[in-house]
């Protein structure tokens, strides 16, 4: 594992949008009518004319949230990643993100402290073998994520209400058509965590956990009937599709995480084992 | 000057024009919501940090180290390589939406491009300065860049490559959606982003 490896991640990441939203944004196309839908054309355009001249689709390349699962030192690969991050901000390029949040000052190098963002992820670790699935989130839909502590007696529907009125609320901000990841149970961070790993799940496979998947199902009409449309000039596709995590949490609690993401949902999965680097889509 | 009506888009609209930037408030008064704009000329992008710097030094009576006046600025933080813009889409405008109505008085700037929509303050200013705000379809960085012919300068590069105020010539930079328009009317009825 190299960083020039990593470095290639990150490019593809940021160049090639995956197929399953790129589907969906074509489905929601014959639904949409006027400034939403020439809006949407603009949209889609851009993601083969990125994807063809290998330039990133968005100005904002986000920040970059690593979920790594390795058997070895973390530290190394850490360091590996540094790297990449380093080459990759010079070379795709990136553009420069990171910054002090009280000084607002910019070094250049999308790094800083505890800057790259990267979880280490325990479970199914193989020896000899790293896999990493990167997302690029940008700010424009982070913004206007948000967490709840809820109280038990809110039960379902509450959460449901927490959903609704966040993307409410985000209306265009967040380039929308959105993918929404929930995150629920466990705790403030864990929850948070949570909604934006279900974010990772391709839209064009069926949940597996029922009670996740009847969510899923459940929310989506209900952001769709908001309205808010592509870039919130109006129209049907408020929303791609939603994606629920959860954990048991503790019986006071009830953390509930709505990570909302642009309809530029960049992520791509690495794996480095013994027949050497190779990207999975 | 600097505006033409276009005839042959097949776009579904109440109109469709190409402006030119320095724009005049006479034309900019005959943009409508829901008119679509292709823009040549310069653009001045200034986002968050910009526009704090800029209110800072006009409120304590100095100049800015350039003209918006008839000007267009942009929300965007611009992707650069050398002297190659790579990706330039808009960002989300309601962050700059407690310094805009002042930027607007202040410099006599004519039209704004963002993205997602501005609120109440920014349409009172728009209505009564004579100006008009306009959208981009957020996330179309690569093909943004595309109508971005070169860089003709850059200020405030301390304040890191996102937040300084790259002027950047544009060709037929659109479709750019009039969402605020200079009478008061806006596309999201409450206000809202």
């Amino acid at each position: 594992m190299d960083a020039s490896e990593v470095a290639e991640a990150i490019r593809i990441l940021e160049t090639d949008l995956p197929r399953d939203i790129e589907e969906r944004l074509r489905v929601c196309l014959s639904g949409e009518e006027g400034n939403s839908r020439e809006a949407l054309k603009v949209i889609i355009e851009n993601i083969g004319y990125a994807r063809q001249r290998r330039l990133p689709m968005c100005q904002d390349t986000g920040t970059l949230v690593f979920f790594v699962k390795c058997a070895g030192s973390q530290d190394r690969v850490l360091d590996t990643i540094r790297e990449g991050i380093s080459l990759a901000t010079r070379e795709v390029p990136l553009r420069p993100n990171t910054v002090n949040p009280f000084t607002r000052e910019n070094e250049g190098r999308n790094l800083g402290r505890n800057n790259p963002i990267v979880h280490f992820v325990e479970e199914g670790c193989e020896g000899g073998k790293v896999t990493m699935q990167i997302m690029a989130k940008g700010a424009g839909s982070e913004n206007v994520s948000r967490s709840f502590m809820l109280e038990p007696d809110r039960g379902v529907g509450g959460i449901k209400e927490c959903v609704i009125e966040t993307v409410a609320d985000a209306g265009g901000k967040p380039c929308p058509p959105i993918i929404v990841g929930l995150g629920v149970g466990g705790s403030l961070e864990w929850a948070a965590y949570l909604a934006k790993k279900a974010l990772l799940r391709p839209l064009d496979r069926r949940t597996e956990d029922p009670t996740a998947a009847q969510l899923e199902d459940e929310l989506l009409p209900e952001i769709n009937s908001l309205g808010i449309g592509p870039m919130g000039m109006g129209g049907r596709a408020t929303a791609l599709g939603v994606r629920v995590e959860w954990a048991h949490c503790h019986t006071a609690s009830l953390p509930v995480s709505v990570s909302v993401q642009c309809w530029a949902l960049r992520r791509v999965s690495a794996v480095w084992d013994s027949s050497g680097f190779r990207i999975l889509r | 000057m600097g505006f033409e009506r276009l005839q042959d888009l097949e776009v579904k609209v109440l109109g469709s024009y190409r402006l030119r930037t320095v724009l005049e408030e006479a034309d900019v008064r005959q943009l409508r919501v829901g008119d679509v704009a292709y823009l040549s000329g310069a653009v001045f992008t200034m986002r968050d940090m910009a526009h704090l710097r800029a209110l800072e030094l006009l409120r304590r009576g100095e100049k800015l180290p350039f003209e918006l006046k008839g000007g267009v600025i942009y929300h965007c933080g611009p992707l650069i390589k050398g002297d190659v813009v790579v990706s330039a889409g808009p960002t989300t405008s309601m962050r700059m939406e407690r310094s805009e109505p002042d930027l607007i008085g202040f410099t006599g700037l004519r039209g704004i491009i963002g993205k997602g929509g501005m609120g109440n303050g920014t349409r009172e200013a728009l209505k009564k300065h004579g100006a008009v705000y306009l959208e981009y379809p957020g996330g179309a960085g690569a093909l943004a860049a595309r109508s971005a012919k070169r860089i003709l300068g850059v200020y405030w590069k301390d304040l890191g490559e996102p937040e300084a105020v790259w002027v950047i010539e544009v060709a037929d930079f659109g479709p750019c959606f009039v969402t605020m328009d200079s009478n008061g009317e806006t596309l999201r009825k409450k206000g809202k982003a």
